[in-house]
């Protein structure tokens, strides 16, 4: 066991600990708490690959931006607990069969296609954050300049959504 | 050094793991953060390629998925708002009319 797997082998159980407390949480709040937990073992992946800025943008943008977002919502819709309903014949006995098959059958995919990777780790110069600005502001200016666009749509479309009609 | 199989497993784990909270949960909200739980498992994916292949390519198209699942998530709350207003529940058997 060297030291970068013990702590992936950490964050990973991090991860997979705080997805599992998401769905079986039944307040939305503890379900947001535990996704933060998940975004935030992420980033520490992220670092641990040496994809430095992915790991900061991860924790500004998705752990910071995005969840706030949502526990506004949930605060501001005061949502309670979860209802239990009667889930469907078929939920019941086909959904987490199918769901571990769903799984299984990508984990295979991979496993099979991927073979050849050997592993996955800080490559220094190749991927760093200059490098990265300099792929994203030449060859990918135009889908670069195109999600302005799309982030704007989407402030118009959240601002006429919430509005109170007269 | 971590083989990249472990992380490319581990994102299939939190993808399975979306799509069981997409299916099971019954809160919209839930639903949408189940949403977001697999956005951040492909994620996880693009970026151990990314550094397995030495290429920034997949790191860019993180950034692109991020910027729009912060769209998405503006939308999506706003959308959820609208309906929780007009339905006064947050369950989404309850939600099962396209019109009022």
């Amino acid at each position: 066991m060297t030291g970068p797997l013990i702590i992936f082998l950490v964050l990973a159980a991090l991860a997979v600990l705080g997805a599992v407390s998401l769905i079986l949480q039944r307040h939305p709040i503890h379900s947001a708490l535990s996704l933060i937990v998940v975004m935030v073992a992420l980033a520490g992946l992220y670092l641990l690959m040496g994809a430095e800025f992915v790991a900061a943008v991860q924790i500004i943008v998705y752990g910071g931006a995005i969840m706030v977002l949502f526990v506004f919502v949930i605060m501001l819709l005061n949502a309670g607990v979860e209802e239990r309903t009667n889930f469907s014949k078929l939920a019941t006995y086909a959904g987490v069969p199918l769901a571990v098959a769903i799984a299984g059958l990508i984990a295979a995919a991979i496993l099979k296609s991927s073979a050849n990777l050997s592993t996955a780790g800080p490559n220094g110069a190749l991927t760093s954050t200059k490098n990265l600005s300099m792929l994203l502001l030449r060859e990918f200016v135009y889908p670069f300049e195109l999600t302005s666009f799309l982030v704007l749509v989407a402030i118009l479309g959240a601002i006429v959504l919430a509005q109170r009609e007269n | 050094m971590v083989p990249t199989n472990y992380y490319l497993l581990l994102s299939a784990i939190l993808f399975g793991l979306g799509i069981v909270g997409f299916v099971f949960k019954r809160n919209i909200i839930a639903i949408f953060m189940a949403i977001e739980l697999m956005l951040n498992a492909v994620n996880l994916a693009f970026v151990a390629f990314s550094q397995a292949l030495g290429k920034g390519d997949g790191e860019v198209f993180v950034l692109f998925v991020i910027v729009v699942a912060a769209a998405e998530a503006t939308v999506g709350l706003g959308i959820i708002i609208l309906t929780a207003r007009n339905r006064r529940s947050l369950n989404v058997e309850r939600v099962d009319l396209l019109k009022l």
